[in-house]
């Protein structure tokens, strides 16, 4: 195929800016020298390194650059901060969540229930995906220690109202974690505006470089670091810090700032053509997430009785590139546990593809995609024993069900 | 992306023989929309000759699915019934080039349904265990709890070790070795429960492995080898002690040399009794030097050795200690630590 390619799998990373990469480049070659070193080399590393952590702070609105600790990742950063609320409140051994979070809190979850004698309490969703504050409160106590609830689903893009479930786990004097790293840079933050003690975010995701992330902990808050070793990040994270990749976030936070203005309502834009464009043309499918709240480049669209991989290599083979929530793209054989939490049938769940838009994305890469999926669906469809050729679910009921 | 064959991708982009067969006189449909992959096998056969003349397929599922199926039709045409039957899951899987280990399942379910449509042929029952039970856990081999769990409880497995060899689970990318574990540890404890394994041979999951013990080299006789020649009279019989300490190369020993490093794994006792014959190879030059060295134990990668002599505790023991483990390392092939027993 000769046509150029189309890049609608933001969600699980984005292309890194030319200007970022460009900022990064002396800090390999030039400028190398470590922050800690008293020399030149590492002094001016050491000046980089308080710009890019403003350009950060700016974006996700903290009181002060020194709420933020870099890390290797939005898992690292998670990481850290579960473990590190459970160390500090020992007398508090339940820990609440969300039934959609990300694995790199859900088996975290698992292991600690399982092995450390941690109380894991899930909340379960809506078939919207929207949070049931009601068990959620009925789970708060004065046992919990900690509660993390992502601000927004990497797979649906539904927004949880984070301020306020912060406010919620205050009262009962338990600490808040938000894994926001599919929110920052497409949601306007102002953490100091908030209750959140802690917030993930990973560089990746918003045109940095991957390997990089970030955890924000609110001053004052008890913290145990993960990674123990020399005093870098005050002595919260051990571990030479990643500057070129530093400094590349720094650039790319201030870039997503300088224009999150005009890009966010231009994305939302593209976004709900692509919907209407595709959800107009084909019949048994549905768009799954909270459509009055959610990221403004994310849409999953569950096509009904055919199977997501095959749909990505259809997609694929036409120079487009998207995800599934689909079993088989994992090696798995679950579909999606954010479309099973909310109760999508598995008929549509395997069918799941999520496209997700960037501010590169461009009308005429969308108007793209809505020409090619129709006959795609079609043509699977028409392989598929579920689907009876008059519309709708054939008759078929497998001796191995 | 997965890693698919060229094959692979062919019989996916251009399924041979998809879509509904009219007047098909034998089916089979296997897997289910839960599972996420799912076939239709419909066939036409020839009452009189048994052979299919035509097969058909509609299936619900990934790339290597809908590739499985359609490799499957072009296999099975033209062939006999009974010509049919013998076809594997491992034959779809070679016609396409081969599978993602993940992947194989979908060449099983080809099997499967074709097992089901030849049973509608035939009249016969399907075999009811074929049926999928629980959760998969292994999926390089398709291997689900409920089958593992009967061969744990039929075959008393206690070990990670032995449910791979008796269910393939865990024997491929070892992704699994987790749950394994933990469905190890639940089925062995409810058989610890209901009497048919006794507590201490059951599996815990997180416990260390139950130390086995070491086959010791100790009281090892060697066989074929004649009783060390008498030592060299000692060129100086007292004055020895104040000598000058002549530091020689303690491997030119003067015998012929040990064989060479068989190259097969020798087994512990067999290393010990290698070891042994190198210390009696090397001892005379460590008796020309007014000390001896004798052999106490090898454990594992330690040799243990006595000195006496001139030997013990002075420089040269060091040398000596290095120049045996140099040749036990060039003749065995792998690294041993020689250590001097403690003196009394």
């Amino acid at each position: 195929m000769t046509l150029a390619p189309i890049y609608l799998d933001n969600n699980a990373t984005t292309r890194v800016f030319p200007e970022v990469v460009q900022e990064m480049v002396p800090f390999y070659t030039e400028q190398f020298g470590n922050a800690s070193s008293i020399h030149a080399f590492g002094e001016e590393v050491g000046g980089a390194l308080r710009q890019a952590r403003r350009s950060l702070q700016a974006l996700i609105g903290a009181e002060f650059d020194h709420e933020i600790i870099f890390t290797s990742g939005g898992t690292e950063s998670n990481n850290t901060a579960i473990r590190s609320a459970l160390a500090a409140n020992p007398k508090r051994t339940e820990f609440i969540t969300s039934k959609v979070e990300h694995p790199a809190i859900l088996s975290l979850a698992d292991w600690l229930e399982k092995h450390e004698g941690v109380t894991v309490h899930r909340i379960p969703v809506d078939n919207e995906g929207r949070l049931d504050i009601d068990a959620y409160r009925a789970a708060l106590g004065p046992k919990t220690a900690l509660v993390s609830f992502m601000w927004a689903n990497n797979e649906t893009g539904t927004i949880f109202p984070v301020d306020g479930l912060a406010e919620l786990a205050h009262q009962a004097g338990a600490l808040f974690h938000t894994d926001a790293v599919q929110a920052v840079g497409k949601v306007q933050i102002d953490l100091k505006a908030t209750e959140i003690d802690m917030l993930s975010l990973s560089s990746h995701k918003l045109h940095g470089p991957k390997g990089l992330g970030a955890l924000y902990v609110r001053k004052g808050t008890r913290f145990r670091p993960l990674l123990r070793g020399g005093h870098q990040e005050r002595g919260r994270r051990g571990g030479t810090e990643n500057a070129p990749a530093i400094i590349g976030l720094g650039k790319a936070a201030e870039m997503t700032l300088a224009t999150m203005e005009q890009d966010l309502p231009r994305i939302v834009a593209l976004r709900d053509r692509l919907e209407a464009g595709i959800v107009s043309q084909v019949s048994h499918c549905f768009v799954t997430g909270d459509r009055r709240d959610r990221l403004p480049n994310t849409t999953t669209i569950a096509f009904e009785y055919i199977e997501g991989e095959a749909i990505l290599m259809m997609l694929n083979r036409q120079g487009i590139a998207a995800s599934s929530g689909s079993a088989c793209t994992s090696g798995s054989l679950e579909p999606s546990h954010v479309l099973r939490a909310m109760d999508i049938p598995f008929t549509a769940a395997h069918g799941a593809i999520r496209f997700s838009l960037s501010r590169e994305t461009t009308e005429a890469e969308v108007d793209r995609v809505i020409a090619a999926v129709p006959a795609i669906i079609d043509q699977l469809r028409e392989m598929s024993p579920f689907w009876s050729s008059d519309g709708g679910k054939a008759q078929f009921n497998p001796e191995y069900a | 992306m997965w890693d698919y064959s060229e094959k692979v991708k062919d019989h996916f982009f251009n399924p041979r023989n998809a879509g509904a067969l009219e007047d098909a006189n034998a089916v089979g449909e296997v897997g289910s929309i839960s599972c996420g992959d799912a076939l239709k096998l419909m066939l036409k056969v020839n009452p009189e000759t048994e052979i299919i003349e035509d097969a058909r397929f509609q299936t619900f599922g990934c790339g290597s699915a809908i590739a499985s199926s359609s490799a499957l039709t072009e296999l099975i045409k033209g062939k006999t019934i009974v010509e049919a039957r013998a076809l594997t899951n491992q034959d779809i899987a070679e016609f396409l080039g081969g599978l993602p280990p993940e992947k194989m399942h979908c060449s099983v379910m080809g099997q499967e349904a074709l097992t089901a449509a030849v049973a509608a042929w035939t009249g016969e029952a399907v075999d009811e265990d074929d049926h999928e039970e629980g959760a998969l856990i292994c999926k390089c081999f398709a291997v689900d709890a409920g089958m593992i769990e009967r061969a744990i409880r039929t075959n008393k497995l206690t070990s990670l070790e032995m449910v791979t060899f008796y269910t393939k689970a865990g024997g491929g990318c070892s992704s699994c070795r987790e749950p394994l574990e933990e469905l190890l540890a639940d089925v062995n404890a409810a058989m610890v429960a209901d009497g048919t394994l006794s507590a201490a041979e059951a599996f815990v999951f997180g416990a260390a492995p139950a130390p086995t013990p070491k086959a010791k080299a100790t009281g090892f006789v060697i066989p074929d080898l004649p009783p060390a020649p008498p030592a060299a009279p000692a060129p100086l019989q007292e004055p020895i002690a104040i000598q000058p300490i002549r530091v020689k190369p303690v491997t030119a020993a003067k015998l012929p040399p040990a064989p060479a490093p068989a190259p097969a794994a020798r087994t512990s006792a067999q290393e010990a009794i290698a070891i042994a014959r190198i210390l009696e190879e090397m001892r005379p030059t460590f008796q020309a030097d007014g000390g001896d060295v004798t052999l106490l134990d090898v454990d594992g990668n330690r040799v243990s050795v006595e000195m006496t002599g001139a030997c013990a505790g002075c420089q040269i023991a060091s040398l000596t200690l290095g120049g045996l483990r140099k040749r036990i390392r060039e003749q065995l092939g792998r690294d041993f630590i020689v250590v001097p027993a403690p003196r009394n």
